[in-house]
């Protein structure tokens, strides 16, 4: 099986072609055939390696293909790493593409550019598992460009709209900041370890003591293209963003997968961050912060996908704090329950706007539930999953990660416990705004308002599923370690930095306050926003701190300030006085002055034979006066 | 035979051609397209070793030492497929716009041919310098009689600023001839074994460099370059973007770094340093360019500005990568240039903020555009990605800090292209772009090719290189020889 690893790329690859090349040549029917069929059979491949994993004495397997590139000392092989690691997020990715692909043929189901929707889909699909299967830094930095391009297409899906196509520019760019920082960082790790290979970078790091500059060095830089692909401090702004996108996008690429990008390098690269605790310091740092700054902006936002998105900005904070921990376990681990619940609660978003006819505000909402029944119930699973309800798939994941903070030290106990009360507040006010109350659209829009169809709600109701029960794999309350057992031959360098036996009280104390935190703020935010008439506040009746939020701590603007213009400045001055009036002057001036120096001697060709003679004379004599002194 | 062949088409039908008066463009297609296939004969009769093949060495004038001395290693071999593969898609490009009086501008184009051939495998000095400045004659007369208003200013300036360089060269290569022992001779194995003191290299390095930062050009010896661009019309523009300032690279590679290996090692820092320089100024400057030709043409200036800072850091990575970025920043320069023209020739303007929406009524073209804008800013799976990749690479490991700022291309390089092509092709129609036509036949055949080979020279990157790689091997090992152990 295997074998087979090459099929489960090359499957949605074979799918992009066929859709991008013919595109509006099949119908849309055949057009989402290929592109469900496709990741349906890397799937299906996938699940069959996972399967088999079981039976298997060796836990990972490098499949090389050919020489991608030689060049001096360095080699570039085409290779695949089949191991614990990439085969959870092979699952992960092609599971949750495959539902989300279906969704999209009942979603993008009127759109003129179905098929190419499909194409991009497939391409991205193809990208991610590149990424995640391959056995060397550059074939993984393939993958991570390849899905940076993706999300490029995907957002700026809707071209004739400029804002989208900006937000797209934007997103590209500021992961293009971060894959400066990738690339340096393997730069490095070819002057240290003379290969990008997984293998032989982590054979040879065992030579390094701990803290050694170049690890750090190099695990710093690889971080900062991981706060660029995974929506960090100061590289989140364009995760919002991109909620430009078609909202199948925003679940699959801005949720469930392509952001967890950075935590998959960083985990992958386990042996590396084990080595640097200073770098492992500063990520826990950037994690604590990104996750308090998302919380705190999703409270004010009204956009139903601007919450989310600023919700995934925390989760994905929430990661790298226990990247940080070095519990790259707990990590992966809630990237996984992420995924069931942020893709469920987007998708759930896409029924909601699709039903509301493209409405996103949640103030013109209200009441759905009674219109949307299956996607109001799905929805409320993936927002108690979200906000940790004990023993749903985001408690346990979040527990762990808490858990190993709370333990590491108490300096975290402040942060985390605001991230405990921001969440379920952001996620019940949107649950609440959103479905309870009054109904608060047009009548037009109500006219329209209906179920989905079940095309699209039976992923969701799969997803939901999967987010009740997804944390169980690993329930260390119940002492069930099932990931950390089946993850073990990839994270078995690392030590954890607590002991998670003695943690008992801590974990049974978690749950326990999980329980009645959630169910206060259930009750808090239904008192607050299920009113009929939820208040919504004009940004003038806001307070400070409500300003901040709702303009997202004016981080945009500081960019554009700071960065943006000051750039676009230098670039129009640079033109200006350095080309135009500095270099070009002084090289037409030296062309000038040669032709005024020839215009000049011109004129000694008088044709009076005296001053010839006296010239000549002249010149003889200095000739001689020279070779004299000389 | 193979080299005579290659020098004797472009060189007949230029004779030829003056004297078509039927249909000009097609001969000389026909002329390009027979060239390429020698040039693929060449490349699959090609032993992928160090050693220099089909090598013709007839004299020429012996009493001074000047021999017709040509040769084709792997590195000549992969010039050579560059300019054959591109001449047809130039006149191709060229068959669907009026060119007045077209036998002559063809004709100009297959003898540019002959001198840009002649220049990638000369192997004897004073012929290298001939074909030099024999390619210099034709690309004059198009930029100057072909181009727009302000070309004859423009292509003066060109003109003499490029005659100035050479002399330069031309200098170094006689002092070079003096130096070799017995009859003397002006071959390259003579100049490659001189093994010169350190100052004597010093003076020839500045020399050499003069006369081919001026053909990349490399900063501050650029700005003949945005207005000859700008000016001359397409074919000109792509032979001198596509081609020719490859024939400065291509200089440095055979001509200075074997023979000059101490002068690179004095001076090199400061040629990097300039090509850096020259990177992060020219992306600047491209960000808020109002045309989109000029904006090309300083995006050019960034790209080459790495292959010689690439070059220059002397890594068995780097000068690899800077082979295959040539090959990519012809491809894409070319493609880059025509898409221009095309845009040109259906609204009369390249200024970006006057277009827009044109994706609307040419999906095709957009597509092929967007292919080619993300060669060009150097995605994976696409060409400019391993040339950048190996260069950024070299240049790090020259110098940690240097390698950063260089990769400023990598942010800069997608914020101007990114920028002009949602500007350009994206949003709504305006009054100018809703009535763009789609592309034609002939602008496919010409685009498609560009396409394919974006594509393919990103997914097998090993089949470009295995060519060239002994050919680099050996050029490091000579100028090793010459005591150049740890350029650092």
């Amino acid at each position: 099986m295997t074998n087979l690893v090459f099929l489960v790329p090359l499957l949605p690859l074979i799918g992009f072609l066929l859709n991008g090349l013919l595109n509006n040549k099949i119908s849309k029917n055949l057009a989402a055939a290929i592109g469900v069929l496709s990741v349906a059979g890397s799937f299906a491949i996938a699940a069959g390696i996972f399967l088999q994993s079981f039976h298997e004495s060796s836990a990972s397997h490098t499949i090389q293909y050919c020489t991608w590139l030689k060049a001096g000392s360095l080699t570039i092989p085409f290779e695949f790493l089949v191991d614990h690691l990439s085969m959870l997020f092979m699952l992960i990715i092609t599971g949750v593409g495959l539902l989300i692909h279906i969704y999209s043929a009942g979603y993008m189901h009127d759109d003129d550019g179905f098929n190419r929707f499909f194409a991009y889909l497939n391409l991205f699909m193809f990208s991610m598992l590149m990424l995640v299967l391959g056995a060397n830094y550059v074939m993984m930095f393939v993958g991570w460009e390849g899905v940076g391009l993706c999300s490029y297409l995907l957002i700026g899906f809707w071209y004739k709209n400029q804002e989208y196509n900006s937000a797209a520019k934007k997103a590209f760019i500021m992961n293009r900041i971060g894959d400066l920082g990738f690339l340096a960082g393997m730069f490095l790790m070819f002057s240290h370890f003379g290969s990008l290979s997984f293998a032989e970078v982590f054979e040879k790091a065992k030579a390094f003591s701990t803290n050694d500059t170049a690890i750090v060095g190099i695990t710093l830089l690889l971080f900062i293209g991981a706060c660029g692909k995974s929506a960090q401090i100061p590289l989140f702004t364009w995760l919002p963003d991109a909620m430009a996108g078609p909202t199948p996008v925003s679940a699959l690429i801005h949720a469930a997968t392509m952001v967890t990008a950075g935590i998959y390098m960083i985990a992958r690269s386990n042996v590396l961050y084990t080595l640097a605790p200073t770098t492992l310091k500063v990520i826990l740092v950037v994690g604590v912060f990104t996750a308090l700054l998302g919380s705190f902006i999703a409270l004010t936002q009204k956009d139903i996908k601007k919450v989310l998105a600023y919700s995934t900005v925390s989760q994905l904070g929430y990661m790298f704090i226990a990247l940080g921990l070095g519990n790259y376990n707990a990590a992966v681990f809630h990237v996984m329950t992420h995924a069931f619940f942020k893709a469920l609660l987007f998708l759930g978003a896409g029924s909601v706007i699709h039903a509301m006819s493209g409405e996103q505000d949640i103030f013109k909402m209200g009441g759905l539930r009674k219109h949307l029944p299956i996607t109001n119930i799905t929805f409320f699973i993936a927002t108690l999953a979200i906000s940790g309800f004990p023993l749903l798939s985001g408690f346990f994941s979040k527990d762990e990660i808490f858990v190993a903070a709370l333990s590491y030290s108490p300096l975290l106990w402040l942060p985390i416990s605001i991230l405990f009360f921001l969440t379920p507040f952001y996620m019940f006010r949107l649950y609440f705004l959103t479905f309870y109350g009054e109904y608060r659209g047009t009548q037009e829009q109500m006219d329209h308002l209906h179920e989905s169809p079940q095309i699209m709600t039976i992923p969701l109701m799969i997803l939901a599923v999967l987010s009740v029960v997804g944390g169980w794999i690993n329930a260390s309350l119940f002492n069930i370690h099932g990931l950390e057992h089946f993850l073990e031959p990839v994270f078995r360098n690392y030590t954890l930095p607590f002991s998670s036996e003695g943690n008992e009280i801590l974990e049974y104390g978690l749950a326990a306050v999980s329980l009645v935190v959630v169910i206060y703020l259930i009750w808090l935010t239904n008192n607050v926003f299920a009113k009929k008439e939820a208040e919504n506040l004009a940004e003038e009746d806001m307070s400070f701190l409500q300003k901040l939020s709702y303009n997202k701590f004016y981080v945009d603007e500081l960019y554009a300030f700071l960065i943006q213009k000051p750039l676009d400045w230098i670039s129009e001055k640079t033109y200006e006085f350095i080309e135009v009036s500095g270099i070009d002057q002084i090289v037409n001036g030296t062309g000038s002055f040669v032709g005024w120096s020839s215009n000049t001697l011109r004129k000694l060709q008088t044709g009076h034979i005296g001053f010839y003679l006296f010239a000549m004379v002249f010149g003889i004599i200095m000739i001689l006066v020279l070779n004299f002194i000389i | 035979m193979i080299i005579v062949l290659l020098l004797l088409i472009p060189l007949l039908s230029a004779c030829i051609l003056p004297f078509v008066k039927e249909k000009p463009g097609q001969f000389a297609l026909m002329a390009s397209l027979a060239e390429l296939a020698v040039a693929a004969v060449a490349a699959f009769q090609f032993i992928p070793n160090s050693s220099i093949q089909f090598a013709i060495d007839q004299p020429w004038i012996p009493s001074l030492g000047i021999n017709f001395y040509m040769g084709i290693d792997g590195i000549s071999l992969m010039m050579v497929l560059l300019t054959t593969f591109l001449t047809p898609l130039i006149i191709l490009s060229a068959l669907n716009r009026e060119y007045k009086n077209p036998s002559a501008f063809y004709a100009l184009i297959m003898l540019m041919q002959v001198g840009l051939i002649g220049v990638f495998i000369s192997l004897n000095g004073l012929l290298f310098y001939i074909f030099w400045e024999l390619a210099l004659i034709p690309i004059y007369f198009i930029a100057a009689f072909w181009g727009g208003k302000k070309s004859i200013p423009a292509t003066f300036k060109f003109f003499i600023y490029t005659i100035f360089g050479s002399f330069f060269m031309l200098i170094a290569l006689i002092y070079l001839y003096f130096q070799t022992p017995g009859d003397h001779s002006f071959t390259w194995q003579a100049f490659s074994t001189l093994h010169l003191d350190r100052a004597t290299q010093g003076c020839l390095f500045w020399a050499f460099f003069v006369a081919f930062a001026i053909k990349l050009p490399i900063f501050p010896f650029h700005t003949w370059q945005p207005d000859t661009y700008t000016e001359a019309p397409t074919p000109g523009t792509m032979l001198l973007a596509g081609i020719m300032l490859k024939m400065g690279i291509y200089g440095i590679i055979r001509w200075m770094l074997p023979i000059l290996p101490l002068g690179l090692q004095d001076y090199g820092k400061t040629a990097i340093i300039l090509s850096v320089i020259g990177i992060v100024y020219a992306s600047i400057i491209a960000i808020q360019q109002k045309d989109f030709k000029r904006l090309i043409a300083f995006s050019s200036i960034a790209h080459v500005g790495l292959i010689a800072a690439g070059i220059f850091a002397f890594s068995q990575q780097s000068i690899e990568g800077s082979i295959m970025q040539m090959l990519s920043h012809g491809v894409n320069a070319v493609g880059l240039f025509f898409i221009a023209d095309i845009i040109f020739s259906r609204t009369q303007t390249n200024t970006i903020s006057s277009l827009g929406g044109i994706i609307n009524s040419a999906p095709k073209f957009a597509i092929l555009f967007s292919i080619i804008m993300f060669g060009t800013i150097a995605l994976p799976l696409t060409n400019g990605f391993w040339g950048e990749f190996l260069l950024l690479m070299g240049v790090f490991q020259y110098n940690a800090c240097l390698g950063v700022i260089s990769g400023l291309t990598v942010i800069l390089g997608a914020v101007y292209m990114l920028r002009s092509y949602q500007k350009i092709m994206l949003g709504e129609n305006n009054a100018l772009t809703k009535d763009v036509t789609d592309l034609t036949m002939n602008e496919k055949a010409v685009l498609v090719p560009i396409v394919i080979m974006v594509i393919w020279m990103g997914l097998n990157p090993e089949f470009f290189m295995h060519f060239a790689r002994p050919a680099v091997e050996n050029i490091m090992s000579i100028a090793g020889s010459s005591g150049l152990i740890g350029i650092k």
